[in-house]
């Protein structure tokens, strides 16, 4: 089994060398910016789209199971952030327009290792906005 | 071609694994044999196993098999890694051979368009039948013969894939053009496979539910040989076309299935696919801690 061997080696590289540009989002805040910078980059005509699901009532609740599926893995279960994506509940996050949220699920951020997430069908990304933007709403 | 013994533990430590560690629940592709522009997310492993029933004109019908684990190496970059086999009815079952291929998304966004580059070793015999696709002047006839005389080729080959995909408005559009090239001096051959797919509701639902539309996707495939280099063509090439549908449980699983159809004298008449998956999330940091990488 000569394949063997190079895949696992191939593979344990990949595991345990040092992440060049690797974020650590609990310990270091002074790099946490640069995990945000991406929504920035959302061109002004994706900012510019309107949440087709902003008045559906059920959008949000949609939204939370698909984030369970899907998200809450890297970004933790309550969207606090977690080693491997960061906080969604962050101020750069809750201020963005919904256009640029839907940007970022639709593109990724792939070079930082989130993929994309055009293989969901648009109004599922919509629905995911619908909750992460709920997320900074004070109860009541 | 016996698969040395630490290898079985390997394969069955991760195959424990897959009913033990936790998953998450990605939209698989319904597709068999084309390859859309998803990758696997980085640090997943997807363990999947597949068949294909097979008619043979000439010949016994064949159940072939493969066990298939890809991992997200990163979020640009799938790596996998195929064991086949088969089995011809009154015959013998046979270990086939293995594959690894890789895939990398060179675009950094999203696209209209998207490009996916694929490149492939293959170590299998002449009894390989898991028709995982189509190539130059492959036809039914290859399969006719018995275990025991084809399993005395054996087929180095490189394989390589422009796959080309986009999704508008929930439907998935997917081309993959095929050149594989058998290192013992063979010419290119060249194939193709085109998918077409979309999941029957495009909202989520606030529960969860098995049975709900958005958790299935349905389409169907095209795939074929397009000849070699000396003669290239649809002359003597067999193409199929396949309805695909996937149902992506809730409970982690996800299922498929696909009939499909030959096109012409040269194919199969009738192929039977199914195959089941579970994905792991985080089993790369896991496997990482293990060899003391920080958390």
């Amino acid at each position: 089994m000569k394949l063997l061997l190079p895949i696992l080696i191939l593979f344990v590289f990949s595991e345990i060398a040092p992440r060049a540009g690797a974020q650590d989002h609990s310990n270091q805040p002074a790099k946490r910016d640069t995990a945000y910078d991406e929504i920035a980059q959302a061109p002004a005509k994706a900012r510019a789209k309107r949440n087709p699901l902003e008045s559906d009532p059920e959008a949000i609740a949609a939204g939370r199971a698909l984030f369970e599926q899907h998200c809450q893995e890297c970004h933790g279960r309550s969207a606090e952030g977690a080693r491997r994506g960061p906080s969604l509940r962050a101020q750069e996050v809750q201020t963005a327009e919904p256009g640029a949220i839907f940007w970022i699920l639709s593109n990724g951020v792939v070079r930082r290792g989130m993929p994309d997430w055009s293989k969901l069908p648009e109004p599922q990304r919509w629905e995911l906005v619908c909750f992460i933007k709920s997320l900074g709403k004070k109860p009541g | 071609m016996p698969l040395p013994k630490t290898f079985l533990i390997v394969v069955t430590v991760v195959g424990c694994a897959a009913f033990s560690a936790p998953a998450s629940r990605a939209q698989e592709s319904p597709y068999f044999v084309t390859y859309d522009h998803y990758l696997e997310e980085p640090g997943n492993l997807e363990i999947e196993y597949s068949s294909t029933f097979g008619t043979q004109r000439g010949g016994n019908d064949f159940h072939a098999y493969w066990a298939e684990f890809a991992y997200g190496v990163k979020a640009w970059w799938t790596t996998e890694f195929y064991l086949d086999g088969q089995t011809t009815f009154g015959d013998s079952t046979i270990f086939t051979g293995i594959r690894w291929e890789n895939r990398v998304r060179p675009l950094k966004r999203e696209h209209f368009i998207n490009p996916v580059l694929y490149v492939e070793y293959e170590n299998i015999k002449g009894t390989e039948k898991i028709l995982k696709e189509v190539e130059g002047h492959d036809i039914e006839g290859d399969f006719a013969p018995s275990n025991g005389t084809l399993r005395k080729e054996h087929k180095h080959e490189i394989e390589t894939k422009l796959i080309l995909s986009g999704t508008f408005k929930g439907w998935n559009i997917s081309q993959n053009t095929i050149a594989a090239k058998n290192l013992s001096n063979e010419p290119w051959e060249f194939g193709y496979a085109i998918g077409v797919s979309r999941p029957l509701a495009l909202k989520a639902r606030a529960k969860r539910c098995s049975l709900c539309p958005q958790n299935f996707t349905a389409g169907v495939e095209m795939y074929g040989g397009l000849g070699d280099r000396h003669s290239f063509g649809l002359h003597n090439t067999s193409h199929y076309l396949a309805p695909v549908l996937v149902w992506n449980l809730p409970s982690d699983w996800a299922l498929r299935i696909s009939p499909g159809f030959g096109l012409n004298d040269n194919s199969h008449r009738f192929l039977l696919r199914w195959g089941v998956s579970r994905e792991i999330s985080g089993f790369g940091p896991m496997i990482g801690k293990l060899f003391g990488r920080r958390p």
